[in-house]
């Protein structure tokens, strides 16, 4: 139990981390989406199951269907970014 | 370190370090889209601390199922709480991306230097005075045409 706790957290700190530091927008909805997927065997673990349903629902599955619409929206909807990262027009 | 390294130890440690990376990026990101998202990360910590805090140990899920079996529950009031607070954060969200939406479409821009000096120079516009900074600055930046679409 201790050992899958200690996996799970160390995977949801390098996903949020991966959220400030990737330079697509797409990876990091996606990396939000890897961090409420965590969130939610958290919450199983810690014996809330009604709290782990919700934030599988609404936390991984709605806010991540929000934020891709945004990201069409606001025209970030690109996948070339990385030869932009060389070229060196940076999105942040 | 005996006490450290338990389920809740660790589980802590988890929950206060999300909410830094959380205010970190907060405070540091310059763009207004990555913005939101520390939001949704510092969102994710505070609702994983307050459901830490009705944690007992050897506890079970906070249901009914015979009446009185005499095992200890969890408190299940943290968590009904945590449960609405995601459903707030989702709207949060949502009112958070409307308003990005405007900001790019009067402003032109997602970068939060560029908003705030174009926001500043606007404000002196309407109030009739010089736009605040020193004599001796270099000129503003010129805008793009290509990056008002």
């Amino acid at each position: 139990m201790i050992w899958v706790v200690t996996v799970v957290v160390f995977i949801m700190l390098a996903a949020a981390l991966a959220v400030l530091f990737l330079p697509n927008m797409i990876a990091a909805v996606v990396a939000s989406a890897v961090v409420s997927l965590c969130l939610t065997v958290i919450f199983a673990v810690l014996k809330a199951p009604d709290v782990a349903m919700t934030e599988a629902a609404i936390g991984a599955g709605l806010s991540s269907l929000i934020l891709a619409i945004g990201l069409k929206r606001l025209g970030y909807w690109k996948t070339d970014s990385i030869d932009k990262v060389k070229a060196g027009e940076r999105h942040d | 370190m005996n006490h450290f390294f338990t389920v809740e130890g660790i589980l802590y440690f988890g929950a206060i370090s999300l909410s830094i990376i959380g205010l970190f990026g907060l405070l540091v990101s310059k763009n207004l889209f990555r913005l939101l998202l520390s939001l949704v990360l510092f969102e994710a910590g505070a609702n994983l601390v307050l459901v830490l805090s009705g944690f007992i140990r050897n506890g079970i899920a906070p249901i009914f199922l015979d009446g009185n079996s005499g095992a200890v529950m969890n408190d299940p009031v943290p968590q009904a709480l945590v449960l609405t607070a995601i459903v707030i954060g989702v709207g949060v969200q949502a009112l958070a991306l409307s308003l990005i939406f405007r900001v790019k479409k009067h402003y032109g821009s997602m970068d939060m230097r560029t908003i705030r000096s174009k926001l500043e120079r606007e404000i002196a516009e309407n109030a009739g005075v010089t736009p605040p900074g020193s004599n001796e600055a270099p000129a503003p930046v010129k805008l793009i045409e290509g990056e008002n679409s």
